[in-house]
């Protein structure tokens, strides 16, 4: 016999999926700003760095993006502590996510600068602008504009991916459905509840990333820059 | 307790790993059969035929894969049917695998300038031989190198199924750390296992991107 759903079992656990959502944003926030930053700084070291810097970054790179997360995470919660760097929770799931955004957003980002045309450099040199002017007017901003739908993603999918932090136990929106789950059992409505919320947040994310671009971008996101 | 040695480890490790390529392999053809039907279901020009489809694509990946897992083991169980982590992880992951594959697909056919549309119409073309002849040819060759770079998400993705109980690589490295107490090697050995799987693959989808020559810019 099949149960019925019933959703108002899951009343009495707002405050828990609250804290949750809210951890799950502020982790996404700071993964986001610190791996988008971090990643500007690899690309332009990973085309104009000394050898050996290139190398490294390339092996990063490749290490997180061809190992799962919560393979990553586990290495870092589980496996550093046996070196003596004892992380809490939180803090492992915090880098776990960083780590992970800032090698994806490397690869993205480095793209975008490599897909700027040798002319458009020498057009801004006859025009008389600095190397400065020519970094941040030429060469990044029409990157970013170009790149920006695939980075938007990539920071969706970390913040979809925060779901596995449940995992070594940080508080957030997944554990909150599995901790409804453990007290009353309804877990076919506590998961329903939690994978909504993750769809309106991806949603909410998406516009929040429009917002921003047509601020520092220009609104012309996504299309070519020539 | 059981002492274990290392080899006894990468030997354990080793052969939970055929689980990992069985599950991926059951994900990404299941998947690429359903999103083969989808991606011809989105080609029709009604609207109520496309727009469901859009919809199952914005669902599966608007949202974690490891609610999706937790939907198949445990709403499916809420249902009265009772499935085993084996049914769960796959249906989960056909289902995931399947909506990117079409995101995918679809863009590749969306890709493919108009005017080939209306040449093939000019010279007399149904919209099923245009596909057939004209169009499909061509989004195929854009299709082949993103569809194997994304294997290595489905890859990937079958570590999750380690969580409802599915016993592949990354579950099979818990288990020995919990006998062992060794994280910081066992996660590294079970992190090279990954690394050996997908690596190759996401070399291969960019000597592919290369060779066919469809990078972002042209």
């Amino acid at each position: 016999m099949a149960m019925a759903l019933d959703f108002s079992a899951l009343a009495p656990y707002g405050g828990e999926v609250a804290a949750g959502v809210a951890t799950t944003i502020s982790l996404t926030a700071v993964a986001t700003l610190v791996g988008i930053t971090a990643a500007s700084v690899l690309a332009w070291l990973k085309l104009n760095g000394p050898a050996g810097v290139r190398w490294g970054i390339q092996a990063y790179v490749e290490l997180v993006r061809n190992t799962p997360f919560i393979v990553q995470l586990f290495f870092i919660f589980f496996g550093l502590p046996a070196l003596g760097v004892s992380l809490e929770a939180w803090v492992a799931a915090l880098i776990a996510m960083t780590m992970n955004l800032t090698a994806y957003a490397t690869e993205i980002v480095r793209a975008g600068i490599e897909s700027i045309g040798k002319g458009q450099l020498e057009a801004a040199r006859v025009l008389g602008l600095s190397r400065r002017q020519t970094y941040r007017h030429v060469v990044l901003v029409p990157a970013l504009r170009k790149i920006y739908p695939a980075l938007t993603n990539q920071c969706i999918i970390v913040m979809l991916g925060s779901a596995v932090i449940s995992q070594i136990s940080v508080e957030e929106l997944t554990w909150a459905a599995n901790f409804i789950a453990s007290r009353n059992f309804r877990n076919f409505e506590a998961y329903i509840l939690a994978t909504l919320i993750y769809l309106a947040l991806s949603i909410g994310m998406r516009q929040l990333f429009r917002l921003a671009g047509w601020h520092f971008l220009g609104g012309r996101q996504g299309r070519p820059s020539s | 307790m059981m002492d274990f040695t290392l080899w006894d480890i990468v030997r354990n490790l080793l052969l939970s790993m055929r689980w990992t390529v069985v599950l991926s392999l059951i994900a990404f053809i299941g998947g690429g059969v359903v999103a083969l039907l989808l991606t011809v279901i989105r080609l029709s020009p009604s609207r109520w035929v496309q727009w469901p489809v859009m919809a199952y694509v914005e669902l599966f990946q608007g949202t974690p894969l490891l609610m999706q897992l937790f939907l198949a083991f445990f709403g499916l169980g809420a249902l009265g049917i009772q499935v085993s982590a084996w049914t769960a992880a796959t249906l989960a992951l056909v289902l995931f695998t399947s909506a990117f594959l079409t995101d995918i697909w679809q863009g590749c056919i969306r890709a493919i300038p108009p005017g080939q549309w209306q040449g093939a119409r000019v010279l007399g073309l149904g919209r099923l031989q245009t596909l057939h002849h004209v169009i499909l040819p061509q989004a195929l060759r854009l299709a082949i190198a993103p569809t194997v770079g994304f294997s290595v998400q489905v890859v990937k993705g079958t570590a999750l199924a380690s969580i409802i109980g599915f016993v592949e690589l990354t579950r099979t490295g818990t288990m020995l750390n919990n006998a062992t107490f060794k994280p910081f090697l066992i996660f590294a050995l079970v992190a090279l296992g990954y690394f050996l799987l997908c690596y190759p693959l996401s070399l291969y989808a960019r000597h592919l991107e290369k060779k066919l020559n469809v990078t972002g810019s042209r």
